[in-house]
């Protein structure tokens, strides 16, 4: 089956955004397709590769990055609401003459067009931390 | 393709971005000619309140994105009766027009007509 998920939820404030990541992949385990992930609202932060938890914790950024190289997942950070909270890759770094980017490499900035695209084509789709 | 999408709104305008990113997505989405519906439920309901003004937040008011549904031809509009009823308000005093009132069970049944929910 089909899936595309949509997360809103803030990585290390929120236990959807956990249950989303472990969800993926218990998806992708059970030879499901996930169309795309597309992250929107407080679930943006995901992107953020400098993000540095804890070493006992669970780094969600490297999670999902480790699960879209191993997948070839189509990841997209939701590009208004990213620049906002200060979500920014090279591109729109050097175009809003932010003196640093931070999106991981492994995730796209597009914008809400590519989510609507994926819940068309989808048989389900999964709503995180709303 | 055309798919049947309902949005259900369940988050009061302001008190986070909630309300205001579930319109852009609302918006969008109607952008790519999806059949469309809007559900305000639980504290979505103060969405539809007239006389807005969050500009002393400072915030941008959701009305002006509210009254643009119908130039989207997002005409399905719907709120959850007991929702209203439990806030002590009522379906004549809010600010959009068009919008049909639902009970529980007309809510469950709409649910069931859709091939996506989005909830916000």
């Amino acid at each position: 089956m089909k899936f595309a998920l949509a997360i809103y939820a803030a990585p290390f404030s929120a236990q959807a955004s956990q249950t989303a990541l472990h969800f993926t992949q218990e998806l992708l385990a059970q030879g499901h397709e996930v169309v795309r992930v597309f992250f929107y609202q407080d679930g943006v932060h995901t992107g953020n590769q400098l993000a540095t938890p804890a070493q006992d914790e669970q780094n969600i950024t490297e999670a999902w990055r480790a699960l879209t190289r191993a997948h070839d997942l189509d990841v997209v950070v939701c590009i208004a609401t990213a620049l906002k909270r200060g979500i920014l890759n090279e591109e729109e770094a050097q175009r809003y003459q932010q003196p640093a980017s931070n999106l991981a490499p492994e995730f796209a900035l597009s914008g809400l067009g590519q989510w609507v695209e994926a819940v068309v084509r989808a048989d389900r789709v999964v709503t995180f931390g709303a | 393709m055309s798919r049947k999408i309902l949005f259900t709104l369940r988050h009061a305008p302001y008190g986070s971005a909630i309300a205001r990113e579930a319109l852009d997505a609302l918006l969008a989405t109607a952008v790519f000619g999806q059949d469309i519906s809007v559900l305000f439920m639980d504290d979505g309901v103060f969405q539809l309140l007239p006389k807005q003004s969050p500009e002393a937040l400072p915030q941008k008011t959701l009305s002006s994105s509210l009254s643009a549904l119908p130039l989207y031809d997002v005409e399905k509009l719907y709120v959850h009766a007991p929702s209203l009823e439990a806030r002590g308000l009522t379906k004549d005093e809010l600010a959009l027009d068009g919008l049909v009132s639902l009970t529980s069970e007309e809510v469950a049944t709409l649910f069931g007509e859709q091939d996506h929910l989005l909830s916000f």
